[in-house]
């Protein structure tokens, strides 16, 4: 396949079907993080890379051991045809468990300011379902390796994007006079849906 | 002394996750579903059982062991205990219910990370014992079902017109020019009435966020 279609997959995974503002995944942490502009953007760079490593690791855990007769490649006959798709949900998560953790412990390491101000959330990007979401639709695709990196990549980036953005209006409405019960979360949604309209307008991009 | 089975403090329990701490419009936890399996009244119901069931059963398990797990590895214990009840259910929505389960898609999946499974596990079944986490996990699967069903709902009468696939919009009313609400299956429409029933629920239960 050439270069195009990757390109194609990658404009439709950020924009068109945005992770967060067309299929919804993700929404809780976007909720409670998109208070500050440098939170958002250190959450999303977090979400990029977290992403950008366990779909293709998943991918490899299901093409080389869970698919039916994925197995082959042992060589050993009893397991040559044997369907263990079952075990997708368990085996994605636990990939993305640990990821997760490597991921905190780096930040830790390098950017403490940025772990204390992530606090809860970056181990909760291990529960993020924008993370599992993605690994699922990979698996629901079929995509094959280079696919489900770029979908990994696009998904992420999209998600940041989403967040960094709603950051950004939430800055300006502190000016605002918002009716107490629609503070917060309320206002939060509305905009979102509007930002979601907005995104649907990139439905028509075609390389 | 025991406490009866539905003492006041029960009972208490079991109702402030329908309304007072509602997972949706109070926690903000599970909203990622709400939004996306609410286009038909149906996948909302299914969603709403599938996640009753989880988090009432995995509330009870992880609070049987609790004293048992080591605090290092609690979030894989609950991980893995969640998503055994949710490959069950989602192995019996596809041999029962596949064309649901063909919509759900990948969401019955995702109740693994729906927010409201872990933070009622994290919040209430490590430190509480079996039968007020099971009213809990019961009280708060409730209420997420009740915001849920309320979503597909509208969504549904107003989409498409039908209610679980039977027309209740009368054809006089297309003929004199009424179109279905495309909006509200799509997802700006899901946003946009999230936002306001929230706005609703709020007003009338007088909680809102300070700024």
């Amino acid at each position: 396949m050439d270069i195009v279609h990757y390109v194609n997959l990658a404009i439709k995974s950020i924009f068109v079907e945005n992770i967060l503002l067309a299929f919804f995944l993700g929404n809780c942490s976007y909720i409670a993080c998109s208070k500050k502009i440098d939170t958002a953007m250190g959450l999303g760079i977090a979400v990029v890379f977290v992403m950008l490593i366990c779909t293709p690791a998943c991918w490899a855990i299901k093409n080389f051991f869970l698919a039916k007769g994925a197995m082959a490649w042992t060589h050993i006959t009893a397991l040559a045809n044997v369907d263990l798709s079952f075990l997708i949900f368990i085996s994605f998560i636990a990939v993305i468990a640990a990821m997760t953790q490597i991921v905190e412990m780096l930040v830790e390491k390098f950017s403490p300011a940025l772990y204390s101000a992530l606090g809860i959330f970056l181990p909760l990007i291990a529960v993020n379902c924008a993370i599992l979401g993605a690994a699922l639709f990979m698996d629901q695709r079929n995509y094959n390796f280079l696919e489900s990196v770029v979908f990994g990549l696009g998904g992420g980036i999209g998600w940041a994007l989403a967040i960094v953005a709603m950051a950004a209006i939430r800055k300006k409405l502190a000016y605002s006079n918002i009716p107490a019960p629609l503070r917060g979360l309320g206002i939060t949604m509305l905009l979102s849906g509007l930002m979601s309209m907005g995104f649907m307008c990139f439905a028509g991009i075609r390389l | 002394m025991a406490e009866a089975l539905l003492s006041q403090k029960n009972k208490k329990i079991f109702k402030d996750g329908m309304w007072d701490t509602n997972p949706i419009t109070y926690q903000i936890l599970g909203i990622c579903s709400a939004l996306a399996v609410t286009t038909q009244l149906k996948t909302a119901l299914i969603m709403s059982c599938g996640l009753t069931l989880v988090t009432a059963f995995s509330n009870v398990v992880i609070s049987v062991i609790r004293n048992y797990i080591p605090s290092q590895i609690r979030i894989i214990v609950q991980l893995t205990v969640v998503s055994a009840l949710v490959i069950s259910i989602d192995q019996f929505l596809r041999a029962d219910m596949f064309e649901a389960s063909k919509q759900l898609s990948v969401f019955v999946g995702l109740i693994i990370t729906n927010c409201i499974v872990m933070g009622r596990l994290e919040a209430f079944a490590m430190g509480n014992p079996p039968w007020k986490s099971f009213l809990d996990g019961l009280g708060n699967g409730l209420g997420y079902s009740s915001v849920l069903i309320l979503i597909g709902t509208i969504r549904e009468i107003f989409g498409s017109g039908t209610i679980l696939g039977y027309q209740v919009m009368p054809p006089s009313f297309y003929a004199q020019g009424y179109v279905n609400n495309g909006m509200m299956v799509l997802a700006p429409g899901a946003f946009f009435l999230l936002g306001i029933i929230v706005w609703i629920q709020r007003s009338i239960s007088g909680y809102s966020e300070s700024n």
